[in-house]
């Protein structure tokens, strides 16, 4: 079973994994973004290992209920509300149980990712996150590890995709030979499930 | 007319400059009506440029007459914020909404619109009809 203090893990590994990777993120988003993608995100997530750690909430829920807040307030690009609607959302569809399986996990995550596409309007093959956090998401049920490998993968496989959304779809054709910062991001979010799992903080 | 029954506009850009000058431009244009609380939310708290949830928040808090609040924005994160901020539920004033509109001509008809003491359906449906009017 999986507690708060597991979903605080796995929010304090994704601070600790968006720190390290911020020049890379920021260097994908160079090309066909506004070159701020692990800035932004490592501001937020900073601010919600520092909430969670000073404050921890009770149950799963109230933990990402509060990170996608905290998310939607502090990174101030277009990855705030859609990071923040994918945990909000997420945390809301846990409700308020002291402990979920990840059976659980799974279906609120699949809320989650439901919230975004209709937030941002993206489906998959748009060059997106959502092309890390679907097939991820379709994996959550045989392991943590499967969901990592399937967002890993899903971020290499938009590099040939032409952008649908975003600023990065004005550049058309150009955007094609560059993967994609929102997904590759979003394959750091899931592969901290596997750590947190393993007691990482 | 009393300023208390006005329709509140938010402008929110990606620039403090051009939400600044968007309102300062719908105020002006709006002529001799009552006066329209319209408050710009542009770029983020570090004066960068970029979308704050924050300063989202406060204009549309300070805008509020108790007859509604419009939201007009520029593109990107300023869309999906507001929308974020809207399905919150308790971020932004009841009713507030946001308007699929072209940010400076919306934001002149809406300012003109609620200036005339109109409801916020009125206000919103001024400023989505601004995409009608063709250039060329």
């Amino acid at each position: 079973m999986l507690d708060a203090d597991f979903f605080r893990r796995w929010m304090t590994v994704t601070a600790a994994s968006v720190d390290r990777e911020a020049e890379r993120l920021t260097a994908l988003d160079s090309p066909i973004g506004d070159a701020d993608h692990g800035s932004n995100l490592q501001r937020g997530f900073r601010a919600v290992r520092d909430a969670l750690d000073k404050e921890p909430p009770a149950t799963p829920g109230a933990v990402l209920v509060q990170a996608g807040r905290l998310l939607i307030s502090t990174v101030g690009g277009a990855s705030g509300p859609l990071y923040g609607t994918l945990l909000r959302r997420t945390g809301k569809a846990l409700g308020d149980a002291a402990e979920v399986d990840e059976g659980q996990l799974a279906q609120a995550l699949r809320a989650g990712v439901d919230a975004v596409r209709q937030l941002g309007g993206a489906a998959p093959g748009d060059k997106t996150m959502i092309d890390a956090l679907v097939p991820a998401v379709d994996a959550l049920g045989d392991s943590f590890a499967a969901a990592r490998d399937a967002a890993s993968e899903g971020a290499v496989a938009t590099t040939p995709l032409r952008a649908r959304k975003g600023r990065a779809s004005y550049l058309g054709e150009r955007s094609i030979g560059h993967q994609d910062p929102g997904a590759t991001s979003a394959a750091l979010l899931i592969a901290a499930l596997v750590d947190a799992e393993a007691g990482g903080e | 007319m009393s300023d208390e029954n006005l329709v509140g506009i938010v402008l929110v850009s990606h620039s403090a400059a051009v939400a600044a000058s968007v309102a300062e431009l719908a105020q002006g244009l709006a002529g001799a009506g009552a006066a329209v609380p319209v408050a710009p939310a542009g770029g983020t708290e570090g004066g960068g440029l970029g979308t704050s949830a924050e300063l989202i928040a406060a204009a549309a808090a300070s805008v509020d007459r108790g007859a509604g609040v419009a939201v007009l924005t520029d593109l990107g994160s300023a869309v999906l914020t507001v929308k974020a901020l809207l399905a919150e539920g308790d971020e932004l004033p009841e009713p507030t909404r946001l308007v699929d509109a072209p940010f400076v001509e919306g934001a002149v008809a809406a300012v003109v619109t609620a200036s005339t003491g109109a409801d916020l359906a009125a206000v919103e449906a001024a400023a989505v009809e601004a995409y009608t009017y063709r250039k060329v």
